[in-house]
């Protein structure tokens, strides 16, 4: 019964999460309630256009400023900005990263000096850019925060390591390749950091099960929690 | 003996089991091996005269702080390079959440974290309420207990800090004081959310339920007694000459180091710079309270000692003012949609929900039945997007990036939990120093391993 699903109108970049179809769970019994044929479109928050209002244009402005005097084409470096829920991302291409990420740092209007991390994501229905590293950046200077966001296909989990920049990126950006397997380049000593070393896989990514062993309890059994029956997310 | 060859099935419930296959080494299974690295480059040579050795110290080890490994390759006395060894701890909470409705999740953030549990929460209610758009809709009554309950839970949290640190460094008395207070403070805890420890108390929303009728009235009694023995703390090791001399000028890190490692909280207070995200980026109200940012200009261990006993006294300053605020109305969100409804209660078979709520789905309102049943089996729905939120907690910041596909379940959590980010500084505040001093370092940041491992 899967159906393709309207993309919206004036919507040109988006991801799409999943389509979800009925509103319950259940499958393989007959459906009489008729939510059974519920489409719909699960999808992350498109590119904004400008103006983007507020200290946003501002910061975007003087992004696109330094990062041309630096000789670098924004509109190679910077895939797309997003402004949802009062906060701004920068989807930056990874070849471009290392000159980003040090012209944030480095120039006086940006003066993003702190990272607060490097976290994953693994969106598996995002084709050829499944792997996402998340980067949140604080000016303390100006008391803003940023997000940088880069994405790279499971088939060439590769990102410069950004280290060099950030040093405090280090215990980060080994627990994002531990958890989802993304290899930062030039990191100083890219190995595990929570799981064992000979550990298999990567747990964090959303082909790893769960685990678990169904528990019995008065002679019912309960299944682990990622086969439990559950409602459509 | 039994003869019995041990194999493990495949497992038809776990496809992707990379251990599913695994057989006994015997039977010309896989084995893994410790190994590869450059370990064969630091084995030092037996013959050699040098006195320079690898020590392994933790993760089971009293001073530790914690199951923390620390590998330190010591010449004599001196510590000539320290790193660490973390993950003993690590119990998946970050992927579980994956699997739980967002209100669920509540109940494995606060375990992250297991000394500070009401600012992971809040940290995660934050970011579920900002991805909702409902931060505006958060009754005062509720931000007000919020603040209440995390500034105690600093105080609790650094009176462990001293404890634990005071017991590393061997000043029994400090651990004994200090534990002591804490349980001033457990108490209250208990009599407010009926735990001590891992509460799940803050929920998306609100919080989980009102005060108890005394809570006001015991809170401002225990407030002048446990300044009193701060006070008595305070005065056994501020001017001890052999605590000083176990920490003035050892765990050096100065303010270019706390920005390059991403360090927060005491440590970088301590460097003379006032950075607390409670006066830069205020969030549940904090604008409304009148505290100082506590700094010190030392950079050292005593520097952060002496701004945690300092920020326990601006933390009850604020549980005061968060007393006199408090004014009667709801703690959960008016939208039925998400707020819990139940309030709990005590009855003779024990907890559960109060008796008016089973009273009124079961006999009066049928959408509240409805709605019960919806909240509690499904959850609510969260807009798809990601958002970030970040709190001082009593290490220093503590973010939520929180992705929400749409449903009714995290897509993915992270927590930018402050002791992970805070102990890469091991290696440039103990290298060079004695061996004794990196205990006293290491105390000085005040790792909490649940939060680093979670």
């Amino acid at each position: 019964m899967s159906q393709v699903p309207v993309v919206p109108e004036g919507v040109s970049q988006f991801e799409v999460f999943h389509v979800r179809e009925g509103a319950f769970g259940g499958t393989g019994s007959g459906d009489t309630s008729g939510f059974g044929g519920l489409v719909e479109l699960m999808h992350m928050p498109e590119a904004s256009t400008r103006p983007f209002g507020g200290w946003f244009d501002e910061i975007s402005d003087e992004l696109e400023l330094s990062l041309a005097a630096r000789e670098v084409n924004a509109g190679d470096a910077i895939e797309k900005v997003v402004i949802a829920f009062d906060e701004i991302t920068f989807f930056v291409r990874r070849e471009y990263l290392l000159s980003v990420l040090s012209t944030l740092r480095d120039e006086p209007g940006l003066r993003f000096e702190f990272s607060t991390g490097v976290s994953g994501v693994h969106y598996p229905s995002d084709t050829n850019r499944e792997l996402h590293a998340v980067y949140h950046l604080m000016s303390m200077t100006h008391n803003h925060r940023i997000r940088v966001e880069v994405v790279t296909a499971d088939s060439d989990r590769h990102i410069p390591s950004s280290v060099s920049i950030y040093p405090t990126n280090d215990w980060h950006e080994r627990e994002t390749f531990d958890f989802f397997g993304i290899v930062f380049d030039g990191h100083p000593a890219l190995t595990r950091i929570q799981m064992p070393d000979d550990w298999p896989g990567h747990p964090q990514r959303k082909d790893y099960p769960l685990g678990g062993i169904p528990i019995e309890y008065k002679g019912a059994t309960i299944p682990p929690p990622d086969q439990r029956r559950a409602y459509n997310s | 003996m039994s003869t019995e060859n041990i194999t493990y099935t495949s497992s038809a419930a776990q496809p992707n089991d990379p251990y599913a296959n695994f057989s006994d080494p015997a039977e010309g299974g896989r084995i893994f091996n410790v190994g590869g690295g450059d370990w064969d480059s630091i084995t030092v040579d037996p013959e050699s005269d040098s006195e320079r050795i690898v020590v392994n110290m933790g993760p089971q080890h009293p001073s530790t702080h914690g199951v923390l490994r620390l590998i330190l390759e010591i010449e004599g006395e001196s510590v000539t390079e320290a790193r660490c060894g973390i993950g003993y701890l690590h119990t998946g909470i970050e992927k579980n959440m994956e699997f739980r409705s967002f209100t669920q999740g509540v109940t494995y953030a606060t375990r992250m974290d297991y000394l500070a549990p009401f600012f992971n929460e809040t940290a995660y209610c934050l970011a579920i309420e900002k991805l909702l758009g409902i931060t505006d809709q958060i009754p005062e009554r509720a931000n007000v207990i919020r603040v209440m309950m995390m500034e105690l839970n600093r105080v609790s949290s650094h009176l462990v800090a001293l404890a634990t640190g005071g017991m590393e460094l061997g000043a029994l008395t400090a651990m004994e004081f200090g534990f002591r207070e804490r349980e001033l403070i457990l108490d209250i805890f208990e009599m407010i959310t009926g735990l001590r420890m891992n509460n799940a108390y803050i929920r998306p929303g609100g919080v989980a339920q009102d005060l108890p009728d005394n809570a006001v009235e015991k809170i401002r009694e225990m407030i002048p007694l446990l300044r009193k023995r701060l006070k008595d703390t305070a005065d056994l090791l501020v001017d001890n000459n052999i605590w000083m001399g176990r920490t003035v000028g050892i765990g050096y890190l100065d303010l270019t180091g706390c920005m390059a490692l991403g360090i927060t909280g005491p440590v970088l207070r301590a460097t003379g710079y006032p950075h607390d995200l409670r006066k830069s980026q205020p969030y549940c109200g904090y604008e409304n309270y009148e505290f100082d940012v506590v700094t010190e200009n030392t950079n050292d261990a005593y520097g952060r000692f002496l701004i945690r006993i300092r920020e326990m006294h601006q933390s009850l300053r604020i549980v005061e003012q968060t007393l006199d605020r408090l004014q009667p109305g709801p703690v959960m969100i008016a939208d039925k949609k998400i707020a819990w409804p139940a309030q709990l209660s005590v009855g003779s078979d024990g907890q559960g929900n109060s008796l008016e709520h089973i009273r009124e789905i079961m006999s009066e309102s049928m959408e509240a039945l409805i709605h019960h049943f919806k909240l509690v089996t499904e959850g609510f729905r969260v807009p798809a997007g990601q958002v970030y939120t970040a709190i001082e907690a009593p290490r220093g910041e503590l973010g939520c990036h929180l992705v929400s596909s749409g449903g009714t379940r995290p897509f993915r959590v992270h927590f930018r939990d402050p002791s992970f980010t805070n102990l890469q500084a091991v290696a440039a505040m103990c290298e060079g120093g004695q061996i004794a001093d990196v205990i006293a370092a290491v105390a000085s940041i005040d790792p909490v391993m649940g939060g680093v491992d979670r």
